[in-house]
């Protein structure tokens, strides 16, 4: 009787977050009873249609400001309350910042096993994760109570609806007591970007730290924009360094992308960032060392200055394009 | 104001991994302070500099991990715990947590700062489970911290951009690189540290058991990941941007 339930946590603007899709995704291929969602903040009653067309029968869902206002705390009561009530044999849910940060907590209320970071679940007690920068896959087998807790990194697998009809609201009744709403949001900025986002753009164009200073990724965005629906990422050492925002690192401790095509120019390839575009289609490097780790993925390798290549490349484009 | 500083010893990342019994393997790899960590240790020196009170630093690990105490200490750090037990080789997160949070308990605290996650482990679960069993609240990737009277106001890096938030003292945070720059210990401080209090404890001394510290997760099979081979690789002579040009024409992105 294993019941999998999907965290399915909700952006700011009360949409579901893409990865809960390809979670659900995942989680219909396990051959369980029953495929639930749990739904917390504004938007959660809403998102019974769309959540529901990826496979979920049932969202156990509450509208409250209260758990996008604080946080962490106020979600964690209330999932630990539910998994005691309905009693799940897994619970999946995205590794993404905030529900790390929720689901660290309900793992130390109740003791349950959680695995963070994984790349795959391969039944209700076995999961993957891909360590050494993606060099090794390892199987990992999860004891202890149920249900244990996995959080799957973004874009381990493709969302593919399954056309199922709106999941059956259950409105949450459990209370949120006082106690839980300390740390509380107060403001939410987001960088401004133009063009497609990041983690969706068919084409990405990255830079690190061989386009030597921030100025230079003004070469980046006119190729982007030259190319059309591609968008702009780059190495951590270049966010650290503070000429771009985080929002566009990839890596590791940034983001996945899949594109079609992804560029990465002066970027050496550390295993930190291969982990967050080795799985792009085409991987196109241009490097001024021939012995830069990046070209041993890369299916086209451009040994030259980037700072020259870069203009270039943005005239053929725009030439072949006409 | 009283700050625990976590920090875990780890392998060189600048020298390749290696499993060995699905975990990694320690000790040869020459070790140092996870260098996220030292954000957290510079964070917490200003803000003793500024209000005052003590910098405890607090790690779990084998003995070598004292290394990482010391360089602590030797920033400015006044004193340590080391939780060190045969009984903890492959602790998990929540078996982690389960300690740190014992051995925070022993002393009196207004906050703890840790990492984001840590460079070998990255589970970046560690310190919110710490919160929850210390009953505090937690705010995590801080980019930018300032403390009032009993609260602090965080800058919090998020996926799309940042937000604020207003954290009540006694918490936990955790801190990005980049939240500071940290200080390189003088030789004056590596001379201080010597003689700085540093208390070594078993699981036994935290009134904890084996049971406590079991991991519930083991590694069952370590396989290569599919290899993406390597393409074509060409010499710029001027031609590079076209050849790059012409596959993206090929793959119709453009
Ligand atoms: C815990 C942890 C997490 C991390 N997470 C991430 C992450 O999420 N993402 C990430 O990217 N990194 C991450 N890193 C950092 C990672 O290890 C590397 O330090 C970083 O990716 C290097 O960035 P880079 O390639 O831009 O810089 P470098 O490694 O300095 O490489 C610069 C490259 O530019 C080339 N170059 C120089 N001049 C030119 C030129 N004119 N034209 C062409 N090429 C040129 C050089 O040959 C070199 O290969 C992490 C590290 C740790 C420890
Ligand atoms: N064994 C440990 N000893 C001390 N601090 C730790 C330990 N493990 C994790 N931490 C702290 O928790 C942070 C996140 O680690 P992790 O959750 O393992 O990614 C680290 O940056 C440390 O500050």
């Amino acid at each position: 009787m294993a019941k999998i339930w999907v965290y399915a946590e909700l952006s700011h603007g009360g949409a579901v977050e893409k990865t809960v899709f390809e979670i659900l995704t995942k989680a219909r291929t396990l051959g369980a009873d029953a495929l639930e969602c749990v739904a917390l903040g504004p938007g959660a009653t809403a998102a019974a249609a769309a959540l529901g067309e990826y496979g979920a029968t049932t969202v156990y869902a509450s509208d409250d400001d209260t758990f996008s206002d604080f946080v962490a705390e106020p979600a964690a009561h209330v999932i630990a309350e539910l998994i005691k009530q309905h009693q799940p044999s897994l619970v999946l849910a995205p590794f993404t910042y905030d529900a790390r940060d929720t689901m660290a907590r309900v793992s130390a209320k109740l003791g349950l096993t959680l695995h963070t970071g994984a790349t795959d679940v391969l039944a209700v007690d076995k999961t993957q994760e891909a360590i050494f920068g993606g060099a090794k896959i390892v199987d990992v087998a999860l004891g202890g109570n149920e249900p244990r807790i996995v959080l799957l990194r973004p874009k381990f697998t493709e969302a593919e609806p399954a056309g199922g009809a709106a999941a059956n609201v259950v409105n949450v009744d459990v209370a949120v007591p006082d106690e839980t709403k300390r740390a509380r949001r107060t403001e939410r900025h987001e960088e401004d970007a133009t063009g497609p986002k990041l983690e969706e753009a068919p084409v990405v164009v990255s830079g690190g730290r061989g386009l030597q200073q921030a100025e230079n990724f003004k070469l980046l965005e006119d190729l982007a924009a030259a190319i059309g629906n591609a968008a702009v990422g780059a190495s951590r050492a270049v966010v650290d360094a503070g000429w771009v925002p985080y929002s566009m690192q990839i890596g590791q401790t940034g983001k996945t992308v899949k594109p079609k095509v992804y560029i990465a120019c002066g970027i050496s390839g550390a295993t930190q960032h291969i982990v967050g575009m080795k799985s792009s289609e085409r991987i196109i490097a241009i490097n001024k060392d021939p012995d830069a780790p990046i070209f041993s993925l890369a299916d086209l390798g451009i040994v030259g200055d980037a700072l020259k290549v870069i203009p270039q490349l943005t005239d053929e484009v725009k030439s072949r394009k006409g | 104001m009283n700050v625990v500083v976590l920090v875990k010893q780890i392998p060189d990342p600048a020298n390749p991994y290696e499993l060995v019994d699905g975990r990694l393997k320690r000790g040869v790899a020459q070790k140092v302070m996870d260098p996220g960590d030292e954000y957290g240790v510079e964070a917490a020196l200003r803000l003793v500099d500024q209000f005052g009170g003590e910098v405890n630093v607090i790690s779990m690990g084998p003995a070598a991990a004292m290394e990482a105490i010391r360089r602590a200490l030797s920033m400015g750090a006044h004193k340590g715990v080391l939780v060190t037990d045969d009984a903890l080789g492959g602790a998990d997160a929540l078996a982690t947590a389960r300690v740190l949070a014992a051995a925070i308990k022993r002393s009196e605290f207004d906050l703890v700062i840790a990492g984001v996650e840590s460079t070998d482990g990255s589970t970046g679960v560690v310190p919110q489970m710490v919160a929850e069993l210390l009953g505090v609240p937690q705010s995590t990737f801080a980019k930018e911290i300032e403390a009032k009277d009993s609260s602090l106001t965080i800058k919090r890096q998020t996926a799309a951009g940042y937000d604020m938030v207003e954290c009540p003292l006694p918490a936990v945070i955790t801190v990005t690189a980049g939240v500071n720059e940290p200080r390189y210990p003088t030789f004056k401080g590596i001379m201080q540290a010597k003689s700085k209090p540093v208390d070594t404890v078993s699981l036994g001394d935290l009134g904890l058991g084996g049971d406590d510290a079991k991991p519930t997760q083991s590694v069952d099979a370590v396989n290569p990941a599919p290899e993406r081979g390597a393409g074509e690789k060409f010499e710029d002579d001027g031609t590079g941007a076209a050849k790059v040009a012409d596959l993206l024409k090929q793959l119709k992105v453009i």
